[in-house]
């Protein structure tokens, strides 16, 4: 198949990408977009087994049926509450496959260049091998993170930042001296190889469970501009056009979750946030209820509001809550659920679970949709949430997180805060919503503590 | 020949501005589809482990280095759309009937 009929096709394959990514607008042509998305990248690889430059098999089919085999099987397997850990790992084998082709572009597999290496591919090589590095790396560390292998908490030590400043200079001066003496076996190819792979691990290891959606976010505008790279180190379009449509998808995420906790890229990465001290004492007298009380609240209530956080998906309550909802919908109650952009552990992972609990679409609003109609609730059921719902962030200029965006659920006119103990959140701030005058405790693990709501209401 | 890089720059600064323009019109309600959904887009590199496994050149080690680039490459774009795929179907309207 000739050179240009298969660049054609790629211009094929990049509208069908663009055009999925345009229709994940909506929850109601979302599914349909990923299918035009997946029906995009299988012309791109249709074709390009079609073209001239490969006349070798048998290892695309060993390698694409094992990886096709693992890569069904985990996205079959994983429960809902993994998603984070599963994007992590994809993002990685991202990293690590964009790391590779750009190794094995050194030694000419790119037709154009017919086995030397010119200093634009030395610099291109370079690209990809660091942002794949540091994108395969620094992802299994956040799955490790994520997964509880290693402690979630930021890990900081005395001259961590001179450290890192000085691997990222090796790194540079590294490919700066590659490009000027480029050739396949340098051993300074193998320098960049494993600073790169250090590097990601030094960059990730500071960052603390709760500030993991930055950095799933940045990690897959990663993975998209590791893509990008290789497609300039063998010349191809179709590389660089999707690597950069997914790290422009990566970036405004990442800028969307420090945003949300009014924090900014450089301070996300650089400062061990539990490193914070509290400066505010917070007093006053925590009012405990029992499930027989709150029920006869939620009993009387008139609009509901929940406030999932991740607690909710440690404790797994999601059914159970869905089940609530519904039993209060019966009951004459208008429900929602109000979604703060960092709830969770990566993007989105709220609506994720809850849609997985049967949970409508048009019950979930953002955290500024429902702030204005707070008021008018009656009853705001806080579920494992601590931190995006501390009133402190808004009135207290001393609090470490001032000026964070929250729920304002301090504002409805009952709140019940489901909560294992009186232990604080991640920000170790104390949360004066707790003390709340409107503020009521319900002691115990989320999920036995709304099963037991239901059953009174049976 | 020369231009080569500065035609593969051009297309890479239109694409980021179309990312850009195309991502911000995406709900917070489907963030995580969006992020695995991108994710496997990112396994395009997947044409250029192809292109290196099966190039058959003179150099075993750029075979086997296609190669572990089409598996991890497999396991990114198959993985990625079954599972934003198996995600985005929970996404239902209350007028839905429920399963």
């Amino acid at each position: 198949m000739s050179a240009l009929f298969v660049n054609l096709a790629y211009i094929v394959a990049a509208v069908m990408f663009i055009f999925g990514l345009r229709m994940l607008s909506s929850p109601a042509t979302a599914r349909s977009g990923n299918a035009l998305s997946s029906g995009g990248m299988l012309i791109a690889i249709v074709v390009t087994l079609l073209s001239k430059g490969i006349v070798e098999f048998h290892w695309i089919a060993i390698a694409a049926a094992a990886g096709a085999l693992v890569g069904a099987l985990a996205s079959r397997l994983v429960a809902m509450t993994s998603m984070p850990e599963m994007v992590a790992l994809f993002n990685g084998s991202g990293g690590i496959a964009s790391l590779l082709v750009g190794w094995a572009a050194l030694f000419g597999a790119d037709p154009n260049s017919a086995g030397a290496v010119t200093p634009f591919t030395a610099v291109t090589v370079f690209l990809s091998v660091m942002i794949g590095g540091v994108t395969f790396s620094g992802s299994l560390v956040a799955w490790a993170k994520l997964a509880e292998v290693v402690p979630s908490g930021a890990i900081v030590f005395v001259g961590q930042r001179v450290i890192n400043a000085a691997l990222l200079g090796g790194l540079v001066l590294c490919g700066v001296l590659f490009a000027l003496l480029p050739a396949p076996d340098s051993p300074l190819f193998y320098a960049i190889l494993g600073l790169a792979v250090l590097l990601g691990v030094m960059a990730v290891i500071p960052i603390g469970g709760a500030d993991m959606p930055v950095v799933i976010s940045l990690l897959n505008s990663y993975s998209g501009l590791a893509a990008c790279a290789a497609g300039f180190a063998i010349n191809n379009n179709i590389l660089i056009v999707s690597g950069s449509l997914v790290g422009a998808a990566g970036i405004i995420l990442t800028n969307i979750m420090c945003k949300a906790m009014n924090r900014s890229l450089t301070n996300v990465l650089f400062s061990g946030f539990g490193a914070v001290k509290t400066v505010t004492k917070v007093e006053g007298d925590v009012k405990p209820i029992v499930a027989e009380d709150a029920y006869l609240i939620l009993e009387a209530a008139s609009a509901v509001t929940f406030v999932p956080g991740y607690g909710m998906a440690v404790a797994q309550a999601q059914h159970v809550v869905r089940e609530l909802g519904e039993i209060l919908e019966a009951n004459g109650c208008e429900v929602s659920y109000a979604i703060h952009p960092v709830a969770g552990r990566m993007p989105g992972h709220m609506n994720v679970l809850l849609a997985e609990a049967n949970v409508p679409y048009d019950q979930l609003v953002e955290s500024d949709d429902i702030n204005p109609r707070m008021p008018n609730v009656d009853v705001a059921v806080v579920i494992g949430a601590n931190d995006v719902v501390n009133p402190a962030a808004r009135d207290d200029d001393a609090s470490p997180i001032y000026g964070m965006p929250i729920v304002n659920v301090d504002h409805a006119r009952t709140v019940f805060v489901l909560k294992r103990s009186m232990a604080s959140g991640f920000a170790g701030v104390d949360n004066p919503l707790f003390f709340g005058t409107n503020t009521r405790m319900l002691f115990g693990d989320a999920k036995a503590s709304i099963s037991a709501l239901i059953s009174e209401f049976k | 020949m020369e231009l080569i890089p500065v035609y593969l720059a051009f297309i890479l600064i239109l694409a980021i501005f179309l990312g850009f323009e195309l991502i911000s019109k995406v709900p917070a309600t489907l963030h995580t589809p969006l992020m695995s959904g991108a994710n496997a887009i990112s396994g395009i590199t997947i044409v250029g482990a192809l292109l290196a496994a099966g190039a058959g050149g003179p150099s075993w080690l750029a075979t086997l280095l296609g190669a572990a680039a089409v598996f991890f490459a497999t396991v990114n774009v198959v993985g990625g759309y079954l599972v934003t795929d198996r995600m985005l179907g929970m996404f239902k309207r209350k007028t839905d009937d429920a399963p």
